[in-house]
């Protein structure tokens, strides 16, 4: 579990840093201008990321929700209520512990299990999209449960 | 033209497709018509004349099988086809046939005429080549197969075409004399499609390549993202996964003319594409909800028709016996995932794995004889053999990821993907029987390989 929430952190720390057009730059333009809360812009998705979690984790070959996973699920849900704007995409991914196909049909069967907890709490699922990537974008890499754990997941996104 | 407005590939991608594979350059399904011995033939600017024997009558050959050649290897003389060109041919007969395990070439120089035959049975050959090259921007290839010990040809033909496509002619001989000495067709002058991966490990580029069966001539067909590309069995055809748009969408795209096109709208999301024996239909997984169902697709009309109701569990990875009746399948009906073998129209399905860990990838031989699969267990892959009846099961290589078997078009040697933890994907081949594998040369990473029927 601790080494799930590092890599979820890193990752959030690595899109925070990709999607600067999504964050609040504003308050380093300027020198001697007076420092503002440089928190990440609400309803993006560095907000999302930073504040809700975007992903939830899976055991081998499965796509059953954890107690842990309906909990972030379900602050995605009240983010979702609160910026009935944001549209998402949520993507599922797998280890490298299957064959490509195989990994395509639990990826989708993943991000399809995600999105209909989504709809269930009240998400309209007409905001959501959903994707497989099978096991073609690993969040970490290398061998071992450590690993292979992080790389089991349903990823939402803004779109 | 093509009359779809979402192309997939871009206009210039197909129109230099269409210039590689059209009438004006090599035509790779206008070749020899009528079979490897048949009469001269001129089709798509490349002629095979049989040449007349010098010795006795053509010498009947395919006294040896192939398991046979496995333990002893035949000895046959390939001698230089001349400089230049003509060495570069020999070079590449000489591969295809040493690879095989079947083959132990012998050099020799260069002797027109009816060899004289007593230095060749001194050096143990049972069979020899002669002939030679000539000729600049249209060249002639002259080649002419022995009996060492009859002391007869066997069989000659010269090969006309222009000089870029001389790998070609290379490929066809070598298939010539596997076929004349084994009893049965060779895989050489064929292709093996396949995504060629670069950049990160986090998010690769994935594209659809084309090259021949030993690497050479390899062409990057599509700059967007696709996945699990089926060479059609019948024709100059492949079909994929496109992510192109924001749903995945199949394609079909015909090498020789450039035309593409979606096949199907599904009520989900398609997987990956698998022709039927025939080339006219493909059996698509289709996910839904929790699983994925097996939906046959006729690829010129559109009709589609459900094979599987699965309820929830995942079918991927069909591949139909080569006379269309049955249909093995991966799925996780059971639990985890397994094979299973149904009738080609649906209905109850049988397990045929039932060893320790999961299986998956079932393809089965164009011999019919075997099916092909990938075994996971202890988190190590294993790729492997069974008898259509799922006994005499077989590992032939192992590895961290050892996946997606393709045969050749003679079932005696699989394509397949090889990948270390930290990624690194790359096309090997591997004989049947678990001996000579091999990495095939690309020039990126390389995974899904997808091997097509010979170049006829």
């Amino acid at each position: 579990m601790r080494l799930k929430l590092l890599g979820a952190l890193g990752v959030a720390a690595l899109l925070a840093g990709c999607s600067n057009d999504h964050t609040n730059t504003g308050a380093n333009t300027g020198s001697g201008a007076a420092v503002q809360p440089s928190g990440p812009v609400p309803g993006s998705e560095a907000d999302l990321v930073a504040n809700v979690g975007d992903r939830v984790f899976f055991e081998l070959n499965q796509s059953g929700l954890s107690g842990d996973a309906k909990a972030t699920l379900d602050k995605q849900a009240d983010w979702l209520a609160k910026y009935p704007q944001v549209s998402v995409q949520i993507a599922g991914n797998c280890d490298d512990r299957g064959t490509e196909e195989y990994n395509l049909a639990l990826g989708q069967r993943r991000a399809n299990a995600a999105r209909d907890y989504l709809v269930a709490k009240g998400s309209a699922s007409s905001r959501m999209t959903t994707i497989s990537y099978g096991k073609d974008r690993p969040t970490a890499t290398g061998e071992g449960e450590d690993v292979w754990a992080q790389n089991r997941n349903a990823i939402t996104s803004v779109q | 033209m093509v009359s779809i407005s979402n192309r997939y590939l871009p206009d210039h991608e197909a129109e230099a497709l269409a210039e590689a594979f059209g009438p004006n350059g090599m035509r790779r399904r206008s070749l020899l018509g009528g079979g490897l011995a048949a009469g001269a033939g001129l089709v798509g600017g490349l002629t095979a004349t049989p040449l007349s024997a010098w010795a006795a009558a053509d010498a009947p050959a395919a006294e040896i099988t192939v398991d046979q050649a496995r333990t002893a290897p035949i000895p046959i003389v390939i001698p230089s086809f001349g400089p230049g060109v003509g060495e570069q041919i020999t070079q590449v007969v000489t591969n295809d046939l040493s690879n095989t395990g079947l083959f132990k070439v012998l050099p020799g120089s260069a002797m027109s005429g009816t060899p004289d035959f007593a230095p060749y049975k001194a050096m143990g050959a049972h069979a020899a080549v002669t002939g030679g090259f000539s000729g600049s921007g249209s060249i002639r290839v002259e080649f002419r197969l022995w009996d060492v010990l009859a002391g007869q040809q066997i069989q000659g033909t010269a090969y006309t075409t222009n000089a870029a496509n001389w790998r070609r002619i290379a490929h066809i001989m070598g298939d010539v004399i596997y076929q004349r000495m084994l009893g049965e067709k060779g895989y050489f002058d064929t292709r093996i499609g396949f995504i060629s991966r670069s950049g990160s490990v986090h998010q690769p580029r994935m594209r659809l390549a084309v090259m021949d069966q030993d690497g050479a001539n390899c062409r990057i067909l599509s700059s967007t993202q696709t996945k699990l590309p089926a060479f059609s069995p019948v024709r100059d055809q492949i079909a994929f996964l496109s992510y192109a748009s924001a749903v995945p969408r199949i394609y079909v795209f015909d090498l020789a003319s450039g035309h593409q096109r979606i096949i199907g709208d599904f009520n989900g999301v398609p997987l990956g594409p698998h022709y039927s024996p025939d080339g006219n239909s493909l059996i698509v997984p289709v996910a839904k909800g929790s699983g994925s169902d097996l939906y046959s697709v006729n690829i010129a009309s559109g009709a589609k028709r459900q094979i599987t109701s699965s309820g929830g569990a995942i079918n991927v990875s069909p591949s139909f016996s080569p006379d269309g009746s049955q249909i093995v399948f991966n799925s996780d009906k059971g639990g985890s995932p397994a094979l299973y073998i149904m009738s080609a129209s649906g209905g109850a399905a049988r397990r045929l794995s039932f060893g320790s860990g999961n299986y998956g990838d079932s393809v089965w031989s164009p011999r019919g004889d075997l099916i092909g699969f990938t075994r996971i267990s202890g988190g190590q892959f294993s790729l492997g053999v069974m008898n259509p009846d799922g006994t005499g099961e077989r590992i032939m290589t192992q590895g961290y990821t050892v996946e997606s078997p393709s045969f050749c078009p003679n079932g005696r040697v699989l394509a397949f993907s090889r990948s270390g933890a930290s990624g690194g994907a790359a096309i090997h081949t591997i004989d049947i029987t678990g001996f000579h594998e091999r990495a095939i040369p690309t020039p990126e990473g390389g995974s899904g390989p997808t091997w097509s029927p010979l170049n006829v």
